[in-house]
């Protein structure tokens, strides 16, 4: 195994380590930085669970090697809330019921996140396209995709939609 | 396991290093990283491309050329490859196309390899260097020859910008709005008056990597685009096709289904104005 050194930017604060040169960015997240919000559902790219944020652009943890993040910015869900105020996307996920076993939540929120930051006024055609690499086997999607439509109306200043 | 990874250097340099070290490219890693999560490659010493300048789309003399390290989402997000859009957007989630590469999907085996489908329609070239020359061939020949052709990187493809109106693609999934292809189908339809001029249609799923419908292309060229032509184009779609049956569909559906969704996609074409 190589052990090599790694510096990246994690949610406002710069982390330093030694890594195997095998480990995945979801592995590094999770069994050794503790940052267990990202969650590892097929290690295949197909469902979503393990999408965090890199240099703003959403990418799946499970299949990045942590060693090509060298030098770049990388994004969880722990990283959204500010200072214990929820995200208006986690309070939107909580009131509409948008979490059941909440495993999908935090690719979802992640996934919604990228879509908002580029477009806040997305139609919902948009926001399906948004999370059409996320898998949800509870909800039905209908919950998540109002919830993440409801946060964007509150991110603009207007009225939520009452769903 | 161990992996190790290092960034190439030059394309030559990568060259010589895969070549000596029995080492692998990696791109945008979504397929050898599953590979490597599954165990199913046993030494990774994997070459990085991305320390490589081939992320870039130009355009010049209504030429296209993009560099093998373009992502999926770096083409959907051109203002002059709109008519690649449908392709792209159909290629996994938002983080996938971030991460997906055009030389990767070229080495995508089917279902995958969307992306070169619509490629094999435009006839594009395949530029390449191995560890002493630089060459460049149709894509057509790249994918009957690439396993033969020992430690080469793919460093960029490109093909005529088509006219308007005369690039079509769709795709057979089995779960909306994103799925691995059932099938896919790309048609380059450019015109003589109402006449097609030399039609090239590519199909994905069809064989282990995507193929023309040569037969489907010579009972259109020369032919308007009517219901009589498209049904004959239909029923030489999978003529010369070799599909695998996977989870996504059988190979006796495959069949079933190619000839349908050409038929729809030249009735598309057929009622686009000229
Ligand atoms: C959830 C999911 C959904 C997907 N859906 C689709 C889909 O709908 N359609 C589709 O077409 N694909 C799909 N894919 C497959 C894949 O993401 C794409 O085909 C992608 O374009 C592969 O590119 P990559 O850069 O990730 O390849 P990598 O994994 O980096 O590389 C793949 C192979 O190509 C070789 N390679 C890469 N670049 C070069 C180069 N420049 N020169 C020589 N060899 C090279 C590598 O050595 C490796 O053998 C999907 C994948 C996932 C995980
Ligand atoms: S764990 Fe990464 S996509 Fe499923
Ligand atoms: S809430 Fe259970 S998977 Fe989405």
């Amino acid at each position: 195994m190589n052990r090599i050194p790694l510096r990246f930017h994690l949610n406002d604060a710069e982390i330093g380590e030694f890594i195997d040169s095998g480990t995945t960015l979801l592995s590094l997240l999770r069994d050794k930085l503790g940052l267990t919000a990202t969650k590892s559902g097929c290690n295949q790219g197909s469902c979503g669970a393990c999408t965090v944020l890199i240099n703003g652009a959403p990418q799946l943890s499970c299949l990045v090697l942590a060693a090509r993040c060298e030098g770049k910015s990388v994004a969880t869900l722990e990283g959204v809330s500010d200072n214990g105020t929820l995200h208006p996307l986690q309070r939107a996920f909580m009131d509409g019921f948008a979490a059941q076993c909440g495993f999908c939540t935090p690719g979802m929120i992640i996934a919604a996140k990228a879509l908002l930051d580029r477009n806040p006024d997305p139609d919902r055609g948009e926001v399906i396209d948004a999370i059409s690499g996320n898998i949800c086997r509870c909800t039905g999607y209908e919950p998540i995709i109002d919830a993440i439509l409801a946060a964007a109306a509150e991110m603009r200043g207007g009225k939520r939609k009452s769903a | 396991m161990s992996v190790a990874l290092r960034a190439a250097a030059s394309p030559r340099e990568a060259c010589r290093h895969i070549a000596r070290r029995d080492a692998r490219l990696i791109a945008g890693g979504t397929l050898v990283m599953n590979e490597i999560n599954n165990r199913e490659t046993v030494t990774a010493s994997l070459v990085d491309l991305a320390s490589l300048r081939l992320r870039s789309i130009k355009i010049a003399n209504s030429r296209v050329t993009l560099g093998a390290m373009t992502s999926m989402a770096d083409i959907a997000a051109h203002p002059k490859l709109k008519f690649l859009k449908p392709v792209v957007t159909a290629i996994g989630g938002p983080a996938v196309r971030n991460m997906a590469t055009v030389g990767g999907n070229l080495h995508a085996e089917a279902p995958y390899g969307d992306l070169g489908v619509a490629l094999l329609a435009l006839d594009a070239r395949v530029t390449l260097e191995t560890a002493r020359q630089r060459k460049t061939m149709r894509l057509e020949d790249f994918y009957a020859q690439h396993r033969k052709l020992g430690a080469y990187l793919v460093t960029a493809v490109n093909f005529a910008l088509p006219g308007a109106n005369r690039f079509f693609f769709t795709k057979a999934i089995r779960r909306k709005p994103v799925s691995a292809s059932v099938v896919a189908v790309a048609a380059h339809l450019p015109r003589k008056g109402k006449r097609l001029a030399g039609p090239r249609i590519a199909l994905g799923a069809m064989a282990p990597h995507p193929i023309r419908a040569k037969a489907a292309e010579t009972a259109l060229d020369g032919k308007a685009l009517d219901e009589t032509t498209i049904a004959a184009a239909a029923s030489a779609a999978t003529e010369g096709s070799a599909p695998a049956s996977d989870p996504y569909a059988s190979a006796w559906y495959r069949r079933e289904i190619a000839p349908v969704y050409l038929a729809r996609l030249l009735a598309q074409a057929a009622g686009q104005k000229s």
